[in-house]
């Protein structure tokens, strides 16, 4: 016994496609984080290139372990580096900003400096090393 | 005053039968080119800083973690001071361009990234990024 069906056209309705794909662009778009990262760049000197430096082409940039800043031999405000040191490049363009850390000088306390100089415009930065 | 009849029945209808094509291709042009997070790290809070810049390319960019304890994470795996030296080596060898991007606990010891510092330049990895925070002020 054949039952005959009347089977009418086979198609999927793509009506809806659109929104169905507008709908998963939308959810990917949403859920997607884009974390640009961010930050102060800097060039370490390569291995065994050290040279040596007329000392008053040299300002000393210290910071202790509390946080605290001498510039060239004055103690300074890190907000206030910025400024001085700007001041300092004026008079002298060749100035290399030579930054050295105490061993447990926090690194917040550094960053601070970097940005300041940064902020100054200074291009000579250089990282002694704390020992 | 004239008025001018059109002959022709002007189609105002904006043709939909390829919009799926064209949304799909969007969909997929935005899932190839997004790169999901590969490494989690560590628990940090990123100091602040205000000169900041960005980094140009991630396929460039290798990070190193350092918590406030001292730890150090660079791919999920923890290494001690001297041993960044090899891993960044052999990162510098396969990719000339490489940035490494410090992201250091802002109660970090500058002792260890002095180390640090002084590793990296042992491995000829010298584009290093301070990885930070825009600061408001």
């Amino acid at each position: 016994m054949a039952v005959k069906r009347r089977f009418k056209g086979g198609d999927i309705p793509t009506s809806s496609m659109a929104d169905i794909a507008f709908l998963l662009l939308i959810f990917f778009l949403v859920t997607t984080t884009i974390d640009m990262d961010k930050g102060l760049g800097m060039v370490l000197p390569a291995e065994g290139e050290e040279l040596e430096i007329s000392k008053k082409n040299i300002l000393n940039c210290l910071i202790n372990s509390t946080g605290n800043v001498l510039l060239g031999g004055e103690g300074i405000e890190i907000r206030n580096l910025s400024k001085s040191v700007r001041q300092k490049l004026v008079e002298n363009d060749k100035l290399i900003i030579s930054v050295k850390a105490h061993q447990s000088t926090s690194y917040s306390d550094y960053i601070a400096v970097i940005d300041q100089l940064k902020r100054a415009n200074a291009t000579r930065i250089s990282i002694a090393e704390s020992n | 005053m004239m008025k001018f009849n059109r002959k022709t029945k002007l189609d105002s209808e904006i043709p939909t039968a390829s919009m799926p094509d064209i949304i799909f291709m969007l969909l997929i042009f935005f899932m190839v080119t997004t790169v999901l997070r590969e490494y989690s790290g560590l628990p940090i809070s990123l100091p602040k800083a205000k000169r900041i810049e960005k980094l140009k390319s991630k396929r460039h960019t290798s990070h190193i973690w350092v918590s406030k304890d001292g730890l150090i994470s660079i791919e999920d795996k923890l290494y001690a001071a001297d041993g960044i030296r090899h891993v960044m080596y052999e990162k510098r060898v396969a990719d000339p361009q490489l940035v490494i991007s410090l992201k250091a606990d802002e109660r970090a010891k500058m002792g260890l990234i002095g180390e640090i510092h002084g590793e990296l330049r042992k491995a000829d990895a010298l584009k290093l990024n301070y990885s930070s925070k825009t600061a408001v002020d």
